[in-house]
């Protein structure tokens, strides 16, 4: 029979090897993609458009695509999330309607990216007759990152403590009053970081745009909503699996760039975060 | 109020993106002379996209105000973009079938044929597979999964994997009707349920340059110097041939067939012209460059 | 709190909020509504007995979805299975184990895993881990649900890690200083009295953990091989299989509108929907539970 210290030491060991196939591996990709990658990365990868088959020249247009469609979804998800954050902290009561819409969040959540892809498909490019554009696409991925903003945002916002609105309610203030002057501005960079990681999941999805905006290959940058564009997730799965001759190092250049935005805007995310963290007066 | 800080940033980040936006809108407008009212749209199959996307960089070279967006996702994705008439110009690596034609007549489309090259389907395997020369008997057993060894067919003891394109694929769909089916329309043998549907034809590249109990099968432009290909043969007393532009030329590889284009109704206009240069000998000379086979037969 | 507004501009900004409120319950309704509309069609145009065979090739109207719901079944439950007790394992290490200097640093790294695309770990998954599997355990093909099922645990486990971190969190201080004052070591204070406290959590973490792996589309297209092929025996495993995501993603692009092949597709959708809900709601449920059986404890 094992002594408790020998069991505790053996279980402690199992853990710490457990820990280590979590994370080692995330090294692992992250590098492996550096140095695979960094040789394709000049200035002209960065600004330029493809050529030769898109086997030569630049990501431009996907960068450019990526970039439009990460604003869309903001432009799309942030008012309606962190509208109904306020509602959900500020104003639900605990009825069953708050109940409904918190059922309904968690479901939105968990609905796949594919199943999205097939709303967004139905909804905006066929049946409102928006075509593949980018307004079909920032749509579809708006209404999928609304969860994260939503409860983030009403996380950050119920960190707030009471003994604010009390302050600013005994000063004369309105309900709105208080939340636009006292609440919304402490809760902001809570805010902030979950539109941040929001953002950050719908830049890297690539199954939503598939149908809803998503193109092979554009000769020039888009000029109108309407129009489709190329996008970063999307052009490196088209790039590995469906153009031949495609050099090895353009592959692991485009997933490099992609890596870099979406893992900048998280190192963004967590640093807004660590700094207000700090500087709170609560 | 401690969120004045973080707007600055947010306002200088909105500047950089919009920087970085305009500065590449401001890029395409110093190389064409006027901005053209739309692009013509063409999508379709993956066996020729590499083909189109050549041909539409070629083609604003000599015309630069008119604009093509090619997108692939296979014959039956650009045939079921022109039936909705989503798409002007749709790739196909096979014929149109009838149940298209009819739904897209049912739109009021007529869809007009170009047979704008040719393509030879190659058998390719691994380079250390010792098997040279299978028929098409042999092929088709493989493929539907009567044979599963490649000792069956000379090779070493190992398993055979099937990797075949999706379904959406013309080429998919060519080779279970010409091949599996051996042209037999009444056949109604279907792919092994075991065969691996990869997104594309570099999918398939991709898995037989480091599998050596893979085989599968593509136009002959997704063949590369690091895979090997089976000479085909009609009967193991007939000779066997090689996939090559010369063999497809003489009409003695037994996989070669059309690729085609379908427009929604006569071309007109910048459609027109664009298809005109296609049929040309600047385009059928790329054709030859990305190894097909131009329709014009040298 | 009831405070009235005073002016019409509040008014309005608070109407919008109660608007943007509700929004998610009408956004889920609309995605139900329309899956149901364009997927129930199917129904009614391929038999059922058609729909639950064996044999999936749309091409020639075979509709048979077992082979799809049975590959999303086994991949999902396989990466459930290691992604648990893995994700326990993490933030057990994570929680009790390290000292807190490290746990600012792993904290983030488990985050920034999270962040992957999954398309890039289909990338990697394809090019690099996929034929090393291949040749390391011999087997015909590295595209298998196996490869499959490993991919999927290791992108669950940022949400395991998490939920499994809050349960660990919550177990009251009490709790451990009880066990420590009788005796026992650190370890057997996790094993014996934490985990079994936090019993419905770890139920909770991986409900969710499952929830997105059966929706996970773009990694297991590019390393499961995508044959649909109906996985019965535990060789099967080391063979490919073609998820329901997958297919979607796939097939959807070359479908006529209104076609058979469309309204299966969204049928699929809509089977997709469904399980994601009720895998949800249970999570749910058995949080509220929870904190109902806390707030009783507490009271």
């Amino acid at each position: 029979m094992l002594s408790r210290q020998n069991s505790q030491r053996i279980a402690y060991i199992l853990i710490t090897l457990a820990a280590l196939v979590v994370v080692l591996p995330i090294f692992y990709i992250v590098g492996y993609i550096v140095v695979q990658g960094a040789s394709a990365i000049n200035w002209e990868f960065l600004t330029a458009s493809p050529r030769d088959g898109m086997k030569a020249g630049g990501l431009l247009p996907a960068i450019v695509g990526t970039l439009l469609l990460t604003l869309g979804t903001a432009i799309v998800a942030v008012p309606i999330g962190v509208g109904a954050a306020i509602y959900l902290s500020e104003y639900a009561g605990d009825n069953t309607l708050t109940r409904a819409i918190r059922i309904a969040i968690i479901n939105l959540a968990g609905i796949p990216s594919v199943v999205y892809g097939l709303f967004g498909l139905g909804l905006f490019v066929i049946f409102l007759n928006f075509g593949t554009s980018i307004l079909a696409g920032s749509l579809t991925l708006g209404i999928m990152t609304l969860p994260v903003i939503i409860s983030t945002a009403e996380e950050a916002l119920r960190a707030v403590p009471q003994s604010f609105r009390l302050v600013s309610v005994s000063l004369g203030g309105t309900r709105w009053q208080t939340i636009r002057r006292v609440v919304l501005p402490q809760a902001l960079p809570g805010i902030i970081t979950g539109v941040i990681l929001g953002l950050e999941r719908a830049a890297g999805e690539t199954a939503p745009i598939l149908f809803t905006v998503a193109a092979f290959f554009l000769p020039r940058l888009p000029q109108s909503i309407f129009d489709q564009t190329m996008a970063l997730p999307y052009h490196l799965f088209v790039i590995s699996t469906q153009v031949p001759g495609m050099p090895i190092h353009i592959q692991y250049g485009t997933a490099l760039v992609l890596l870099f935005f979406v893992l900048s805007m998280n190192v963004l995310a967590t640093l807004i975060r660590r700094h207000y963290r700090r500087q709170r007066v609560w | 109020m401690r969120y004045r800080k973080v707007f600055p940033t947010l306002v200088v980040f909105l500047i950089f993106v919009c920087g970085l936006i305009l500065n590449g809108c401001s890029q395409p407008a110093t190389s064409s002379a006027e901005a053209p009212t739309s692009a013509i749209q063409n999508k379709g199959s993956d066996t020729i996209v590499n083909l189109a996307l050549a041909w539409a960089e070629y083609y604003r070279q000599i015309r630069p105000d008119v604009d093509i967006a090619v997108t692939g996702g296979g014959s039956g994705t650009g045939i079921a973009a022109l039936v909705n008439g989503t798409v002007d110009i749709a790739n196909a690596s096979r014929e149109i079938k009838d149940k298209e034609l009819e739904s897209a007549r049912a739109n009021g489309i007529e869809p007009v044929e170009f047979v704008i090259a040719r393509d030879a389907i190659a058998i390719v395997v691994h380079p250390s597979n010792p098997v040279d020369k299978l028929t098409i008997q042999q092929i088709s057993d493989i493929f539907s999964g009567k044979i599963t060894r490649w000792s069956e067919v000379g090779g070493e003891d190992r398993p055979i994997v099937l990797l075949s394109r999706e379904t959406n694929s013309g080429t998919h769909v060519y080779f279970l009707e010409e091949v599996i089916r051996k042209g037999d329309s009444e056949d109604k043998t279907l792919f092994s349920s075991d065969t691996l549907l990869l997104s594309s034809s570099e999918g398939i590249g991709t898995e037989v340059r480091q599998n050596p109990n893979a085989i599968g099968y593509d136009g002959l432009g997704y063949v590369t110097d690091d895979m090997k290909t089976i000479a085909v043969g009609v009967s193991p007393d007939q000779p066997y041939w090689e996939p090559t532009v010369e063999t497809v030329n003489q009409g003695h590889y037994p996989i070669a067939r059309e690729l085609y284009m379908y427009t929604a109704g006569e071309p007109q206009g910048q459609i027109k012209e664009y298809l005109d240069w296609i049929l040309g000998p600047e385009a059928q000379q790329i054709v030859l460059d990305l190894g097909f086979v131009s329709v014009n037969g040298d | 709190m009831k405070l009235k507004s005073v002016s019409l501009f509040e008014f309005l900004i608070e109407r919008a909020i109660q608007v943007a409120g509700i929004s998610a319950i009408v956004l889920v309704a609309l995605i139900f509504l329309f899956l149901i509309k364009e997927g129930t069609p199917a129904f009614f145009e391929i038999s059922l007995t058609s729909l639950f065979s064996a044999r999936w090739y749309p091409i020639e109207d075979y509709f048979g979805l077992l082979p799809l719901i049975m590959g999303s079944l086994i991949v999902t439950i396989g990466a459930a299975v290691i992604a648990l007790p893995l994700g326990l394992a993490t933030a057990i290490f994570i929680a009790e184990i390290v000292p807190s200097w490290a746990r600012e640093i792993l904290k983030p790294f488990v985050e920034v895993l999270a962040g992957i695309p999954s398309v890039v770990i289909g990338f990697i998954g394809m090019l690099v881990f996929a034929p090393a599997i291949r040749v390391a355990l011999d087997i015909p093909t590295g595209l298998t649900a196996f490869t499959g099922v490993l991919l999927l645990a290791w992108m669950a486990l940022p949400t395991i890690v998490s939920v499994a971190e809050d349960v660990l969190d919550a177990v009251p201080k009490t709790y451990r200083d009880a066990g420590l004052a009788l005796g026992m070591t650190h370890w057997q204070v996790i094993w014996r009295i934490v985990l079994p406290a936090g019993r419905s959590g770890i139920l909770t973490a991986l409900m969710l953990g499952v929830g997105r792996a059966i929706g996970e589309t773009m990694t297991v297209m590019m390393v499961t091989g995508n044959a649909a092929r109906v996985p019965l025996t535990p060789r099967d495993f080391f063979m490919p299989v073609r998820t329901m995501t997958a297919t979607i993603a796939a097939e959807m692009g070359e479908v006529a509108q209104g076609s058979p092949h469309y309204h299966v597709l969204f049928a699929v959708g809509l089977t997709l929907f469904v399980i994601t809900f009720i895998v949800n709601m249970a999570a749910a449920m058995v949080v509220f539970r929870q904190t109902k059986r806390a707030e009783r404890m507490l009271s």
